[in-house]
Order: C-alpha cells, then structure tokens, then sequence
C-alpha cells in the first residue's frame, strides 16, 4: 500500500499543473484549430461545412513564401542570438563563484519590464530623429539620418534582445555543470585552449546552445509585435498574418489553418531538440562507462 | 451568500443599456449626464477594432449589447444579418439636427437601422515646410520625388491601403474586377520600396518628429499632428478620397430599445454631438452640433470646415461582402514582396 502510493503521488503532485494546461491551454487549442477544417461564412465568423481549402491555402505560394521568409528571419535571430550568449555565458561561468548569481541578475534584469515597453524603447533608439542619430549629430555628423528603423535588421536586432537572456541562462546551465576535469584532462594530454574548447567544451554543451536555440527560433517564428513595430508593418512574418486573418481579413478558417501550421513546426522542432539532447546524455553516459 | 446574492442583483440591475464603443469615442461623463436628463443607467464597454465587436455580435446573434458603435460597412453587415433594430424616428426628435446630406447615405437612405456618428475622409497629411509645393495627388504619395523616398508612411489597414492605391489609378475604392485590382497590387508594390512604415497609429507623430515628411492619413488624426505643429497641413488630392461614417445601431435582441432610442437621440443633442468634435477632432454629421463650434476650431483645423456636400462627393466605403478575401490576400502579396 505505501509502496503503491509512493508511485502514485507524482502523478499526484502534477495532477494540477496537468489539469491547468488541459483546460486553458490544450482545450482552447484544440477548439481554434477546430476551425481550419470549416468554411468562412460570408460575413465572417465561421459556417460549419467541413473542408480542406484551408490547409491547401497554407501550402499555395504567396503563404509559403511568408512562411519560409519568417523561418529565415528566425534562423538569423538564432544564429545571432547564440553567437551573442555563448560568450557571455562562458565568461559568467568563468567567474567568481560569488559574482555569478549577480551576472545572471543582471542578464535576465530586461525580462521585468514589459516586452512591449523594451520594443518601443528601441524605436526610440533606432528612429531618425532618435537617440542614436541625434548623438552622432552632435558628435559632428552632418550627412543623411541614418535609417535603422523599419529595417530587416530592426526586427532581427528586436528578436535577438528579447529572446537572449533564454540561451544565456540555456547555456550556463550546461557550462555551469561541466565536470573542470574534463577540461583538465584535455589540457595534460597536450590540447591548446582552442581545441579543448572545440573538442571538449563545445560538444558537451551543445544540448544548451540547442535548447536556446530552439527557443529563440520557436518565439521568434510566431512573432508579431516585433515585425509591426521595429519593422514598420513592411516585413510579413506568419505571426502577423495569423493575426490579421483573426483581426482584419475575419476569415478565422485561414487563421487556424496557419496557426495549425506553426503549432506543427514547432512541435517537430521541439522533437528533434529533445531528441538531440538525450542522445547527448546517453552518449555522455556511454563515455563515463568506458 | 446574501452579500453575493445582493452583489449580483445589483449589478443585473445596474444598467438599462449597455453601449459598446472604441475607448475615448464619447465624452468620460456620458453616464452621468445620461442619469441626471434620463434616470438611466448606461454601462459603457469599448472594443479596440469593428471586427473584435463584430465576432462577439456574431458569435452572441447581438445579445449582451444594446447599443454598439461601428464603422459603415459593419452597420450594413449587421443589417444583412437581421441584428439591427429598425430606428424609432417618433424617438429620436433629434434626427432633424442632422445635415440633409448625412440622411440619404448611399448604404442606409433615411437612416433606418443606423445613426451616423462621425464622418470624415482620407487624404495626405504633410509637413509643408519640408515637402517642397503643395501635394495634390495620390502619385505624390505613391511615386514620391527623390527627397521624399524613405519619409512617407500609408495606412496598414486593408481597406484604406487599397483605397489609395485604386484612388490614383482612377477606380472605386470598391473595386471588385480582378484586373484593377491587379494594376492597384503592383503600383502598392513599387511604392512600399519608397515607404518608411505601415503606421496606423503614430503617423502624426512621425510627422510631428520629422521621421516622416508625408503620410497617408485619416483627417482628424491628422488633426493630432496639426495640434503640435502648425506646419503640418491636410490636403484631399485631386483624385478624390474615400468617405468613411461611424455610426450607432441598436441592436435588434436589446431588451430595452426605448432606452437605446433615447441615448440616440441624447448623443443628437447638439451640445453633446459637439463634443466629439470638439474633442476627437472628428467632423460630425450634425448640423446643430457644428454651428455651435467656436469659429477659433476650424480656423486651427481647416478640414474641419469642410462642407458636408463635399464630403459626401466622395465614394463611401462598402462592405466587399466575398471579395474581402481578394482585398486580404492582395494585401498579404503587398506587405510580403520585397
């Protein structure tokens, strides 16, 4: 009897988170995307005859060109974002025990404002009446403004300062965990500093690069606000269009079609990467037993 | 318990009519006012856009709202679905004090199942001390001139953004023929190369910034900029404009129609009507209401004095009724060309 109910009470102890995610997250879900397999009505909302017009219009061209327009978008973010935390994830392990816990405050600080105040802020920032440019005036500057706003750049620039504390704190994790001996190890057998990072370092953390990695991409894909405001509505990501076939286009149908879409990629996404960094373990499991 | 029950007996009990609206569309006092000249209750409610009010007034068949206020094709729209009360002239004595032009709108002659509460029109709002000469025509907004490149901005919603498009080719802002509406896509193409932004909402205050020289612009927000600076000035080109009207409609589920009849005609009455264009800087259709304006208002806002028989020279907006979907996916192909 003790014994059953030693097994019993984890699932016990996450019946209320599960029950939450049921009701408000999957349920919800499952209604919107209930739609994509109906019409639009002529007035909007929805006329319950079942098609498939929907996702067929996911895959015509225009929304594929916008899909994958948004994935690249999203990929360079990653990249950047990852080349950006790596660094300073390293160099916070690298401190003193102490410090760290103060570093890392410092890295997640922007998460408590609000995204849309730290996204305005950058407008202020980048406009060409802005910060940036009225300083390189009155530095001596005398040609054109320079535009930054409402750039490709802008929006990439947004994505990666809002989504960069996520690899930061992904990667430490990992960096933070790493057995020094290794690294030791790796240096008395006669490797430099580059290849123990390279050889060592690297390919045992690469489960926290992928995990922020994923994360970025995944937030970054669905985005709307970003491309609206630091892109000035002229760069069409698949968060803005499931957006406006909810708010302006009324044709709910499409929107669920598309949100079906995104939900699907980054399921697969989320897959692999949990895929990766279980063989990562094993593989690392594999290793100790050797 | 009996606390809750009194709670909620109360609050059942609390407003005679609940009134949707955008937020800062009627003056903060309207429910005080409305008790003291009524013993009414009102609950005002706001939505941020006409397609959020109509998913619930179609998802509910209108009930939960007495009175919502919407754009034009949206009052049509409810009509077309049989949710929209009939008005009750014999009610609303204050009818008269509308312009004779604001009674035979092309989408609702005699104002049978809609009030018009603002009306106004599109143009171009620009900075005349940085645009050289007078705009005049859509081309100055969708062909800019060298130094113009980079320092306009157009309106992002679907309707508006068409509208300037097919304004300059010289076609309906309804325009429904395949073909035009081709010709509009790829004019809207070449010139989002010149724009800085989409910009529904901070357009005048780009221009105000000087971010921006030239934007595409609804009248009383240009009004917004016109307010900071005096520089700032609104021009109709000559190709004509749009015509856009909110209006009130009492929805045909109310329980209390002789309520939503008498806010009518409340909001009628010139001093209050008055307020929304001393306040939003809308023009109203209501002739009493504008005459009473100080004459300082127009003199400051030159656009609104614009006469009603000019106004209504320009083509109203219509509901596009299935061809809504050609208009949203032309202006997906817009927004995701390069």
């Amino acid at each position: 009897m003790p014994l059953s109910f030693n097994a019993a009470r984890p699932n016990l102890l996450a019946a209320p988170g599960v029950a939450w995610l049921v009701a408000f997250m999957v349920v919800p879900c499952v209604l919107v995307l209930s739609y994509a397999f109906f019409e639009r009505g002529v007035w909007g909302g929805v006329e319950y005859t079942f098609t498939l017009e929907n996702f067929a219009r996911v895959v015509d061209p225009l929304y594929a060109k916008i899909f994958l327009n948004s994935a690249r978008i999203a990929l360079t973010a990653t990249v950047v974002a990852i080349l950006i935390a790596y660094p300073a994830a390293y160099a916070i392990s690298r401190a003193p025990r102490m410090t760290q816990p103060i570093l890392l405050f410092f890295a997640v600080l922007p998460f408590w404002s609000n995204y849309l105040i730290r996204t305005y802020a950058w407008i202020v920032l980048l406009n060409r009446e802005g910060l940036i440019n009225n300083l390189l005036r009155s530095l001596g500057y005398t040609g054109e403004p320079l535009s930054m706003l409402y750039t490709e750049a802008a929006v990439i620039t947004g994505l990666v300062y809002n989504y960069l504390p996520f690899v930061i704190l992904a990667i430490y994790s990992t960096l933070s965990r790493l057995n020094p001996e290794l690294m030791e190890a790796s240096r008395d057998l006669g490797a430099g500093p580059v290849r123990t990072f390279l050889r060592v370092t690297l390919p045992l953390t690469m489960p926290g690069v992928a995990a922020g990695g994923v994360f970025v991409f995944v937030l970054s894909i669905g985005n709307f606000v970003t491309p609206a405001l630091l892109g000035g509505g002229r760069f069409q990501m698949v968060g803005n269009l499931v957006y406006d076939q909810f708010l302006t286009a009324n044709d709910w149908p499409f929107g669920a079609a598309l949100g079906a879409a995104l939900i699907a990629t980054m399921i697969v996404l989320l897959l692999v990467q949990a895929r990766a960094t279980a063989h990562a373990s094993g593989e690392r499991r594999g290793e100790a037993a050797q | 318990m009996l606390l809750a029950a009194s709670l909620a007996a109360g609050a059942a009990s609390a407003a005679d009519l609940v009134i949707s609206n955008w937020d800062g569309y009627m003056a903060p006092d309207i429910a005080d006012a409305f008790k003291a000249a009524t013993g009414l209750e009102i609950e005002v409610v706001n939505h941020a856009t006409n397609e959020e009010i109509m998913g619930k007034l179609m998802a509910s068949g209108g009930k939960g709202y007495d009175v919502v206020f919407v754009s034009s094709p949206f009052a049509e729209i409810l009509n077309g679905q049989g949710l929209a009360e009939p008005i009750d002239k014999a009610a609303v004595p204050n009818l008269a004090n509308l312009y004779p032009e604001a009674t035979t709108l092309a989408y609702d002659p005699g104002n049978s199942f809609s009030v018009p509460y603002t009306w106004g029109t599109t143009g171009l709002c620009y900075r005349s001390d940085l645009v050289q000469g007078t705009p005049d025509s859509w081309l100055n907004l969708l062909q800019p001139t060298d130094a113009l490149k980079g320092k306009t901005t157009m309106l992002a919603t679907d309707r508006w953004l068409m509208a300037a498009g097919e304004l300059a080719k010289g076609y309906s802002v309804n325009e429904k023929d395949p073909a035009k509406l081709e010709e509009v896509k790829n004019l809207l193409i070449e010139a989002k190369k010149t724009l800085l932004a989409y910009d529904d909402t901070t357009f005048y205050s780009k221009l105000v910034s000087g971010e921006a020289s030239l934007v595409h612009a609804w009248d009383g927000w240009c009004n917004y900029g016109i307010g900071e600076n005096k520089d700032i000035k609104f021009v109709v080109p000559k190709e004509g404009s749009d015509l856009w009207i909110d209006t009130i409609v009492v929805m045909k589920s109310s329980e209390h129609k002789d309520a939503a009849m008498k806010f009518i005609n409340f909001i009628l009455d010139a001093k209050n009507h008055a307020w929304a264009a001393q306040n939003i800087l809308y023009k109203v259709p209501n002739k009493a209401a504008m005459d009473s304006l100080d004459k300082a208002l127009a003199e400051q806002y030159p656009n609104m004095a614009m006469a009603p028989a000019d106004l209504v020279k320009y083509e109203l907006l219509r509901d596009l009724g299935s061809a809504q979907k050609d208009y949203s996916r032309i202006v997906s192909e817009i927004k995701a060309a390069n």
